[in-house]
């Protein structure tokens, strides 16, 4: 992997030299629009197939179904792109989604109150996870794996055997994810605009391209002068925010919870992630390819449906899309290798 | 991130022990600082053990009753059957999170077959074969593609469990005959040792031969350590981990075939999520994420406390699915623990002595060098 990260190193962190230039942009260009082009060309052949596949209704719930799962992958591509990797989404969602929307039933909150509520949780847990990692020096696989099973257990003890039923909820809760505006939910819109923010504070903040350096090489952006562990500790926290955020709209969407919200959903996240074109070794990707990614593998769960295939075959197929992007990835890394190797020769004679 | 991290001595044993495993595969482990510093891990866990044995006879009468310890065995016996070759593939360096899906996947092509009249040996050797190729799959995408193995076997998760997922649907088979049934709820004839316990106990003496006492197990710590040497000792680290996956791939088959029996049903969503309990007890048994370090002993010991932990747990009424309160901080502790070892004897990290947050990004057991 050292080949590949060094040479992503240029495209990410250092200054590229002027000679690499075009092939940076390439490799920039390739990340981008490869999955956007698959995208593109798995909407429009099913659609050649199934018409109804692009009616309003269908695109609306396609967008909906999205919102949460691009959320996620948002913040774990902030915490991925610094070579770290957040294990405990899926169960700080199950648990912000239980608690904020049992507070409608047992203390009559309003809106905002739920979602401050979420938010909170997910701080919490994210700076739990932060300071660990970053303070601790303890691996984040480690960590985050101990606060998933940490997490999910406080959840269970919280909720017991009951759920959250939809009646507890109030109309103007329920209605978030169903709102729309000419036709597209208002929630799409918003969680578009968060990831544009994100998308642009990784690709333009200072603190934004230090992560991607951190991921790059941890010891070449410490010897930089970049606050490593402050970063890392930012962007666990951001990541369990953003998973607290998810868990209110998850209840809002879904209305029924019990202690089993959200299992398993972080290695979902992890795949769309890398789908997405974020290298699971931190340094490369963007948050416009993750959400690509969320987009591309939910519009596949509804094409099968569309298509009338058994919904059984999207593991498979997500899964296999995963191994094939991740190849495709190392493919053209090696090209690109072999053509910097071609030139820098070349420039020698 | 690489296993070797030089610029950094005043860490953690772990940095230090990384080294120092490096020298253990020359031969030198008996007295080398690494195996003292996994025994005082060993023997750690070895309180831990006992102490939950005392807390366990104490909240509850029928702990130490033989049925109980069966009950116990039969439970964990499956995951502790995977813990196994998932403790070579991290000590290797490598991580394999499909285990719990090629077990699903086994179990559904058992009753697959099953349901349309095969004979069940014909069916073992099927199933054998099926493990043995999804971890081929693993193994030759990892070493001979050269992808990050975190990545690739989130990628088989999902497609082998979505390979049962289609075998099955929705459908269970429970229709086998009781003879194969009772080998997952029965004891061996003649005694109070479950199936799965007995084949665990082989097999980890199998494993531990091979990882401790052979020169293919001195090579796992040594491209562990640091893959790039090992490339230049000349051990052949991609013919040695794809071996270890489709190890793996056979290993989790047959805990596919335990669970089926002991469940006495083959459904899709058999041992769903359990890939990362499997990690959780290997780490606990002190095996380094980074690879490298570990021994096989400490995993069976935490192999010992989980079970142990759990049923303690479920007979004091404690909400058995909240266990993972209690597995997850062990899991922090036994990452913490070297950590406070060297607060105590006074080699502060160097955050604390400079008040700076130098930090620690590590996150992934990462294979630090190209194959190519």
């Amino acid at each position: 992997m050292t080949t590949t990260v060094t040479e992503r190193q240029d495209s990410a962190g250092a200054p590229p030299g002027t000679g690499s230039r075009k092939l940076t942009e390439r490799v920039f260009r390739i990340r981008e629009s490869g999955i956007i082009v698959v995208f593109v060309v798995f909407v429009a052949v099913t659609t050649a197939v199934k018409p109804s596949f692009l009616d309003e209704q269908n695109i609306q719930f396609l967008l909906i179904n999205t919102t949460v799962f691009a959320l996620l992958a948002l913040g774990e591509t902030i915490v991925v792109v610094s070579r770290n990797v957040d294990l405990s989404i899926g169960s700080v969602l199950g648990l912000s989604a239980y608690v904020s929307a049992s507070m409608f039933g047992s203390h009559h909150v309003g809106v905002p109150v739920a979602f401050a509520v979420g938010l909170g949780i997910g701080l919490a847990c994210g700076v739990a996870n932060g300071l660990m990692v970053a303070i601790g020096r303890v691996p984040s696989l480690v960590v985050t794996l101990a606060t998933l099973y940490i997490v999910r257990g406080v959840d269970i003890l919280i909720v017991g055997g009951n759920q959250v039923n939809a009646q507890t909820l109030p109309d103007a809760f329920t209605q978030i994810p169903r709102a729309t505006v000419l036709g597209v939910p208002y929630l799409a819109i918003a969680i578009a605009v968060v990831i544009g923010i994100g998308a642009y504070y990784l690709r333009s903040f200072r603190s934004g391209r230090e992560l991607y350096a951190i991921g790059s090489n941890p010891e070449a952006a410490r010897l930089a002068a970049i606050p490593v562990g402050r970063r890392v500790f930012t962007a666990f926290a951001v990541s369990g925010a953003i998973a607290g955020l998810a868990g209110v709209l998850w209840a809002a969407q879904y209305q029924t919870i019990d202690s089993s919200a959200g299992t398993g959903y972080e290695l979902t996240v992890i795949s769309a992630v890398v789908v997405g074109g974020v290298a699971i070794f931190g340094g490369s990707g963007s948050a416009v390819g993750a959400a690509v990614g969320a987009l591309l593998l939910s519009s596949i769960n509804s094409a099968l449906n569309v298509l009338g295939i058994s919904p059984l075959w999207l593991e498979a197929i997500s899964g296999f899309l995963l191994l094939l992007a991740i190849t495709l990835d190392r493919v053209i890394s090696l090209r690109l290798q072999a053509a910097l190797r071609r030139r820098s020769s070349g420039v020698g004679t | 991130m690489a296993p070797d991290r030089p610029d950094r001595p005043d860490l953690t044993e772990n940095a230090a022990n990384a080294e120092n495993v490096a020298n253990a595969a020359s031969g030198r482990d008996r007295l080398g600082p690494a195996a003292r510093a996994s025994l005082r891990w060993e023997s750690g866990l070895g309180l831990l053990v006992i102490a939950i044995v005392i807390f366990g006879a104490m909240s509850s009468p029928r702990f130490l009753t033989t049925g109980n310890f069966f009950n116990t065995a039969v439970t964990a016996g499956e995951i502790a059957i995977m813990a196994l070759p998932m403790t070579l593939i991290i000590i290797s360096g490598e991580i394999d999170l499909s285990v719990a899906s090629i077990l699903g996947m086994s179990s559904a092509l058992l009753g697959f077959l099953w349901a349309r009249h095969w004979p069940m040996l014909a069916i073992f050797v099927v199933v054998a074969l099926a493990g043995i190729l999804a971890g081929l799959i693993n193994g030759l995408l990892v070493t001979r593609v050269g992808l990050p193995s975190l990545a690739v076997t989130i990628g088989t998760l999902a497609l082998y469990r979505g390979v049962a997922l289609i075998l099955l649907g929705p459908n269970t088979v429970s229709d086998f005959p009781s003879g194969y049934i009772g080998i997952g709820i029965n004891p061996l004839p003649g005694t109070q040792i479950p199936w799965n316990l007995a084949i665990f106990v082989v097999l980890a003496v199998i494993f531990g031969i091979v990882l401790h006492f052979t020169a293919t197990g001195r090579s796992i710590y040594a491209m562990g350590a640091s893959q790039e040497a090992a490339l230049f000792a000349g051990i052949r680290v991609k013919r040695v981990k794809t071996t270890l996956y489709a190890v793996s791939g056979l290993v989790c088959a047959l805990a596919g075939v335990l669970w089926t029996f002991r469940l006495a049903t083959a459904v899709q969503n058999n041992g769903l999520g359990q890939e990362l309990a499997v990690v959780a007890v290997v780490l606990l048994g002190g095996v380094s994420i980074f690879g490298g370090k570990g021994t096989l002993a400490g995993v069976v010991l935490a192999v010992i406390a989980f079970a142990g932990l759990q049923n303690a747990l479920l007979l004091t009424n404690f909400n058995q699915e909240a266990t993972g309160i209690v597995i997850g901080a062990l899991l922090l502790v036994s990452v913490f623990a070297p950590n406070l070892a060297a607060l105590r004897r006074g080699r502060l990290p160097r955050w604390i002595r400079r008040r700076t947050h130098p930090g620690g990004a590590g996150g992934h057991p990462a294979p630090a060098v190209d194959q190519t």
